[in-house]
C-alpha cells in the first residue's frame, strides 16, 4: 500500500519531528509499504482557486497528486486559533470533494495546552468526513511538555504513535478487502 | 417555442453530443488519433441523422484529453456532411471568446446547414481555457453574464450599440452574416445547482441542464426554480424550453450495457476529474430514479418516460462517446437509439 505521511504546517518542529517519526515507525514495522513524507514548509504552495488538482503546476501538483495516489494518509496538525492551519485547509481546498473515498485517513495533533485535545474532533473530522475518508477513530495528542529540543521524550507518545501506525494499516487492509469483496458482488 | 424552432407536437427531441474528449480505451490501453477522433465525430453525426435523432452538438475544451477546441469548425463539418439534424454547440465556452465572433460563426453554420445551426453557451466546467486564452477566473461570474447579454442583443437586434466591462463598444455595428431566419436559439448551459438554473430564468433564455447522475428528482429543484424565476420576470415559462443532458450507454441486456460502460465511465472521470466512478453509485445506476442513462433499451425508455414526466423537458441530449469508448460501440449504441428508443419515446410523447 501507499502511505503518506503530511505534516500540514510551514512554520514550527512539533508537528514535524512527530511526523518524522511516524515514518520511521512505518518503515520499520512495515518495509513492505511505501511510506512518502510530504512536509509542507518544504513544498511552495499557491492558494486554491478552484481547477482540478493536476492541472496545477510544481510543487502544488506534485503534493496534490501524491496525496490522491495515496491508499492511507496519516495527518500531522498543530493547532493554530483552537484549528487547524490554513497550510492544511489550503490542501484540502485543492482537492476534489470526494478526494478522501476509498482512503484511510489518521490523525497526530500537536498543541500548546491540553485545553485543544478535541480540536481534531471538532475541526478536523468534520473536514475528512466531508471528503469521505475512512477516519482511523483514535488519533495522536500530544502537547509542548512531550517534546524536548526535536525529540519526542514521552513514552507514551511513542507507543501511541506505533498502535497509530498498527492501526492506520490495519484499517486500510480491512477497507481493501471489504472493497474487494463488494466490488466481487459486481458483475461489470 | 417556435422561436427555437421546437415543435412540440412531435414530442420529446433526443439528441447526442460530444464533448470530443480524447481518451484513451480503457480496455486496450490505446489512444485513437485526433485526426480519427475527430473523423469518427463527422460520421458519427451522419449516423445519427440516419438514425432519425434530432440534434447533434459538439462541444468546446482547451486542455489535454480534447479534441474539439475549435468545435465551430468541427460543426462547419458537420453541416456539410448531414442535412436535416440540428447542430449545436454543447457548450461554446462563451467567456473566452468574443460574443460577436461566436454569432458570426454559428450564423454561418446556420447559413451553410440551411437553418440548423443553434448556440448553448456556458461556462465552462474546466478552466483550461481560461489560462490558455488569457481570461482572468476572478472575473469567471461578471464576464459570462455580461457576454451573454451581448450575444442575446446581437441574436435581437440588428444594429448593436452596447458598451460594457469587456469588450470594445459597438456602436450601430451590424453583424455578419444574418442567420437564415434572422435569429439562432441561444440556450444557456447549466450545472447540476439551482443558482445559474435561476439566472437563465431571469434572462429568459432556454435552459440546457447537465444530469449526469445520481437521483433524477436532485434536478427538478433546478427546473422549477428556472421556470419561476422565468416567470417572476415576465417570461411565460412555457415558451422557454428546457432541455436535459447525461451520460448514455445501451446494450441488448442490463449486464452488458453496464460491463460496456463502466471501464470508460471510469476511465473517463479519473482522466478528467482525477478520480474514479464508484462502483457502488454505478450499480445504483440502473435504477429508473437514476439520472445516469444505463440499461437495456427498455430501461432506457422507462427513464425517459419518467424524466419526461418530472422535468417536462422539450429534449434530451445524450452523450454515448465518453472515455474511449471505440466507433463501433458508437454505432450499436446509435443504432439501438434509432430502431427502438425514438420510436417508443415518439409513441408515448408525440401529440
Amino acid at each position: 500500500m501507499k502511505i503518506v505521511a503530511l505534516a500540514g504546517s510551514n512554520v514550527g518542529s512539533k508537528t514535524r519531528t512527530a511526523t518524522h517519526k511516524m515514518v520511521e515507525i512505518v518503515q520499520e514495522k512495515y518495509p513492505e509499504h511505501e511510506i512518502t513524507l510530504l512536509d509542507l514548509a518544504e513544498y511552495q504552495l499557491v492558494f486554491s482557486d478552484g481547477r482540478n488538482y493536476f492541472d496545477y503546476d510544481g510543487d502544488t501538483k506534485y503534493v496534490t497528486e501524491t496525496i490522491m495516489a495515496a491508499d492511507a494518509i496519516v495527518i500531522g496538525t498543530p493547532t493554530f486559533q483552537a484549528s487547524i492551519p490554513a497550510t492544511l485547509k489550503n490542501i484540502f481546498d485543492l482537492l476534489p470533494v470526494n478526494a478522501f473515498r476509498d482512503k484511510v485517513v489518521s490523525v497526530i495533533v500537536t498543541a500548546g495546552t491540553s485545553k485543544h485535545y478535541l480540536m481534531v474532533e471538532q475541526q478536523l473530522k468534520p473536514i475528512l468526513a466531508y471528503m469521505k475518508a475512512h477516519i482511523v477513530p483514535t488519533y495522536v495528542f500530544i502537547e509542548e511538555k512531550d517534546f524536548l529540543r526535536k525529540e519526542i521524550v514521552n513514552d507514551d507518545v511513542l507507543f501511541r504513535l506505533e498502535r497509530l501506525a498498527e492501526d492506520t494499516v490495519m484499517v486500510t487492509d480491512a477497507f481493501a478487502e471489504i472493497r474487494a469483496k463488494k466490488d466481487a458482488e459486481y458483475d461489470f | 417555442m417556435e422561436k427555437y424552432r421546437i415543435d412540440q407536437s412531435q414530442g420529446l427531441e433526443f439528441g447526442l453530443y460530444s464533448l470530443g474528449d480524447h481518451i484513451p480505451n480503457p480496455l486496450t490501453g490505446e489512444r485513437i488519433s485526433a485526426q480519427q477522433r475527430l473523423k469518427e465525430l463527422v460520421e458519427a453525426s451522419q449516423l445519427a441523422e440516419q438514425a432519425g435523432i434530432d440534434v447533434f452538438g459538439v462541444g468546446e475544451s482547451h486542455q489535454s484529453y480534447f479534441t474539439t477546441q475549435a468545435h465551430t469548425v468541427v460543426l462547419g463539418a458537420i453541416a456539410q456532411a448531414t442535412s436535416k439534424i440540428k447542430l449545436s454547440s454543447s457548450a461554446t465556452v462563451l467567456s473566452v471568446s468574443d460574443p460577436v465572433r461566436v454569432y458570426e460563426d454559428f450564423a454561418t453554420i446556420d447559413l451553410l446547414s440551411d437553418g440548423r445551426a443553434e448556440i448553448v453557451a456556458g461556462r465552462g466546467s474546466r478552466v483550461g481555457a481560461y489560462h490558455l486564452l488569457g481570461v482572468d477566473l476572478q472575473d469567471y461570474e461578471e464576464i459570462f453574464e455580461e457576454k451573454l447579454e451581448l450575444l442575446m442583443k446581437i441574436n435581437d437586434e440588428e444594429l448593436v450599440t452596447w458598451e460594457g466591462q469587456f469588450r470594445p463598444p459597438l456602436h450601430h455595428a451590424q453583424i455578419l452574416p444574418q442567420p437564415k431566419n434572422g435569429s439562432l436559439p441561444i440556450w444557456r448551459a447549466v450545472g447540476g445547482p439551482p443558482a445559474s438554473a435561476i439566472k437563465a430564468g431571469y434572462m429568459g433564455i432556454p435552459m440546457m441542464l447537465t444530469t449526469l447522475g445520481g437521483p433524477a428528482v436532485n434536478f427538478k429543484p433546478s427546473v422549477d426554480a428556472y421556470r419561476e424565476a422565468a416567470e417572476r420576470k415576465g417570461f411565460d415559462p412555457n415558451e422557454l424550453p428546457v432541455a436535459t443532458t447525461s451520460l448514455f450507454y445501451v446494450a441488448d441486456t442490463t449486464k452488458e450495457a453496464l460491463q460496456g460502460m463502466y471501464p470508460h465511465l471510469n476511465g473517463g472521470f479519473q482522466a478528467i476529474r482525477g478520480g474514479g466512478y464508484p462502483k457502488q453509485q454505478f450499480a445504483q445506476a440502473t435504477d429508473t430514479r437514476d439520472a445516469l442513462m444505463v440499461g437495456s433499451k427498455e430501461q432506457i425508455i422507462e427513464k425517459l418516460l419518467y424524466q419526461y414526466e418530472l422535468y417536462g423537458m422539450q429534449r434530451f441530449m445524450a452523450q454515448i462517446d465518453f472515455g474511449g469508448v471505440p466507433f463501433d460501440k458508437i454505432m450499436k449504441n446509435i443504432e439501438i437509439i434509432g430502431n427502438d428508443i425514438l420510436p417508443a419515446m415518439k409513441k408515448y410523447t408525440a401529440k
